[in-house]
């Protein structure tokens, strides 16, 4: 009961909010010759995964405050980039009500989600108002297969980084018996079945498949019934905040198997907090390495003086998307996203994380998927795969 | 045979914290008829305030035997503390309003604090440093960490103790007294606003020690911690009947004890129809099911004997 209290709560809140936002937004339409584009970021600045939205929030507003020194000009004016940053709180419903408050607030674009399961119900409210969304980290395949035309991301989804995952797993690590934990969000669940998949396509059998929350801490029964069935890897699709603990928690019950995640657990915590359970795990992310990116290290140094910690997880993503929004609306020579939009769909962009293209649904082309390992509490890259393309 | 050994260990460690954060629920119920919702984030500034004093001592010349009980002492003090101002500032002004309006304050204490503690300790996780080696011990096949050995010895201990104040001493007849009839409880010359935040206080150090035990059990603290956690002692305490001291140690160990076996054998039990995502469901179904037969929980009584 107290959970529902508190949705209505939340959302009652948000909805005042929104009706506040309604008055102030006519008065700031457009004053002078400066042209104001509002760009949307949503992601969960509360709850578990607070970490990892705070710092989609800062790389979205580096490329924003970027845009603004440079004093960019669109159709001839100078543009001041506002941006308008909501929590989604990983909550599937609270992720419309947000999306719904950035369209009413009548943002140019949208970048975000941070997850899948919140990026896909966002975008059909960001489709039927024809605003383009540029999801940095929602990788489920189904994300872009909705046949939205406002829906894109760069980075490579879920089948691609679930087929070199299983492929590693098995062809590399020597993986026969493969116990695989999913967290039942769209994310974890889409790239565990996408991993399942390659895992058996490429012989290995799966030996258990046990799920559990993206808000739960212990993982000790689902590891206990997984060890009784001996499998020498066990792979989780979910995020950092489940893997810290599942790791120590397989360590402290004797269960002898190499541990591997998604794009979840290739987090700068997973290690620190892990401590040595972590040691020798692997995760994967989309993408080279930050250090082999074209202009990588020149972004990290940048990032840290900026705001004073390191970076998690996709920030770098969220700065590319936000600059390709930007390139394609000044390609077009406007900020209508009616006008932007088409521009979007066909231009190429030099990023910090790579070349950026998308192909007819709004997918990276091309995406690479690069394997890390944790050796000494540091996350180190082992391998690139998947460079061609699909 | 030490799989099932295993699920009832691990269900007896995770029981033996909701049985803790579940006791501060069932104390303040059977005072005041009060479901403190707040009582979850309690957990999570033990948690924090201890990791506080924790990495302040870590640099200096202290051992680990000097700093662990100063860091629990702090949590408990600051948890007491907190328990009490909670009392006094959000539900004592309420104390004869409608039962709703003390309802939507406690959810409303439980925002505030969580922010409160975003804003202080940040969004991202910390870890919990390990003071002493964590040795595991074989015991028939399945294994136990010291960790969550001492779980399960200071739960038993705290809780005894508890048991003893309410039952053996004079404050504790004072407590039964005013969870009786405060209008009678005020006619015998009981203070009851005093009582009353010494519940508050009681149930919080105990908070104030769970929140310590599953920092140390899972090394990570988190602003959020406290949610989940809070609901389930919530829903243990609601099983075990709620207002019952007994009720909500059996409730939590119970619970626990119906996760991780529910999570380990449904699968099996079902023949692969129903996996380990119905775990939750599962534990709440049988929540359900005591409630149909015994709508005030197991030990719970119409005329409850609360404390």
């Amino acid at each position: 009961m107290s959970r529902l209290l508190f949705t209505l709560v939340s959302a009652a809140f948000v909805f005042n909010l929104a009706a506040c936002n309604k008055a102030d937004r006519a008065s700031s339409a457009e004053n002078g010759n400066d042209l104001l584009v509002r760009i949307g970021a949503a992601a969960p600045l509360t709850g578990p995964q607070a970490h990892i939205g705070k710092d989609n929030e800062n790389g979205t507003r580096m490329a924003i405050d970027d845009a603004n020194t440079k004093g960019i000009m669109i159709g001839g004016k100078k543009v001041h980039f506002e941006l308008l940053s909501e929590d989604d709180q990983t909550d599937p419903k609270i992720a419309t009500i947000v999306a719904q408050k950035l369209v009413d607030a009548k943002v140019n674009g949208v970048i975000g989600h941070l997850n899948s399961g919140t990026s896909i119900p966002a975008s059909r409210i960001y489709s039927d108002n024809g605003i383009p969304q540029i999801s940095p980290s929602a990788t489920a395949v189904n994300y872009t297969a909705q046949g939205f035309k406002t829906a894109f991301r760069v980075m490579a989804n879920d089948s691609q980084q679930g087929k070199v995952l299983g492929e590693f797993a098995v062809k590399n690590l020597g993986a026969k018996n493969i116990a695989v934990i999913d967290d039942r969000t769209a994310y974890g669940q889409g790239l565990a079945e996408e991993f399942i998949k390659s895992a058996k396509a490429n012989g290995a059998q799966i030996v258990a498949h046990e799920y559990t929350t993206d808000k739960a801490v212990d993982f000790s029964a689902v590891l206990t019934s997984i060890k009784s069935k001996k499998p020498d890897l066990l792979f989780f699709g979910g995020m950092d905040p489940q893997g810290v603990p599942m790791v120590k928690q397989m360590k402290s019950l004797g269960l002898a198997a190499k541990f591997m995640m998604g794009d979840g657990g290739y987090t700068p915590k997973m290690p620190e907090l892990a401590g040595d359970a972590a040691n020798d795990m692997y995760a994967s992310l989309p993408g080279v390495p930050l250090e082999k990116m074209p202009n990588g290290p020149d972004f990290k140094k940048r990032y840290e003086e900026k705001f004073k910690q390191e970076i998690q997880l996709y920030a770098p993503y969220c700065y590319d998307a936000t600059n390709v929004m930007i390139a394609a609306m000044q390609k077009a020579g406007s900020a209508d996203p009616a006008k932007y939009l088409p521009e979007l769909a066909k231009l190429t962009f030099d990023g910090v994380t790579s070349k950026i293209t998308f192909d007819e649904k709004g997918d990276l082309k091309g995406g690479a998927v690069t394997l890390y390992q944790v050796q000494n509490g540091k996350w180190v890259p082992i391998e690139t795969l998947g460079m061609s393309g699909k | 045979m030490e799989i099932f050994l295993q699920q009832l260990i691990n269900g007896l460690v995770q029981g033996s914290v909701y049985a803790l954060v579940a006791l501060g629920y069932t104390m303040v119920y059977g005072i005041l008829g009060l479901i403190n919702f707040a009582h979850g984030e309690v957990v999570m500034v033990g948690a924090m305030v201890a990791l506080m004093s924790i990495n302040a001592m870590l640099g200096s010349a202290f051992p680990p035997a000097i700093i662990l009980p100063v860091a629990l002492f702090a949590a408990i003090f600051a948890c007491m503390l907190l328990g009490y101002s909670i009392e006094r500032i959000a539900y004592r002004p309420l104390r004869h309003a409608p039962r709703l309006a003390p309802l939507i304050t406690a959810i409303g204490v439980s925002i505030v604090l969580q922010t409160l503690a975003m804003i202080i300790w940040g969004r991202e996780y910390h870890a919990f440093p390990q003071l002493f080696p964590n040795q595991s011990h074989n015991f028939g096949g399945a294994v136990i960490n010291d960790v969550q050995l001492a779980i399960i010895i200071i739960a038993l201990l705290v809780m005894s103790m508890l048991m003893l104040l309410v039952h053996r001493t004079r404050l504790g007849r004072a407590m039964r007294a005013v969870a009786e009839n405060q209008s009678a409880a005020i006619l015998m010359g009981i203070n009851i606003n005093q009582v009353i935040s010494i519940t508050f206080m009681l149930g919080s150090a105990l908070a104030a020690i769970a929140g310590i035990m599953v920092s140390a059990n899972y090394g990570v603290v988190h602003y959020y911690m406290g949610f989940m956690l809070g609901l389930k002692a919530f829903t243990a305490a609601v099983l075990g009947g709620i207002g019952n001291l007994r009720g909500a140690m059996l409730g939590g160990v119970l619970l626990g004890l119906i996760e991780s076996l529910g999570a380990g054998y449904i699968g099996t039990l079902t023949g692969g129809f129903m996996g380990s995502n119905y775990q939750d469901a599962f534990a709440f179904l049988v929540l359900i099911g005591v409630l149909i037969f015994r709508p005030s929980g197991l030990l719970g009584e119409r005329v409850a004997d609360r404390a």
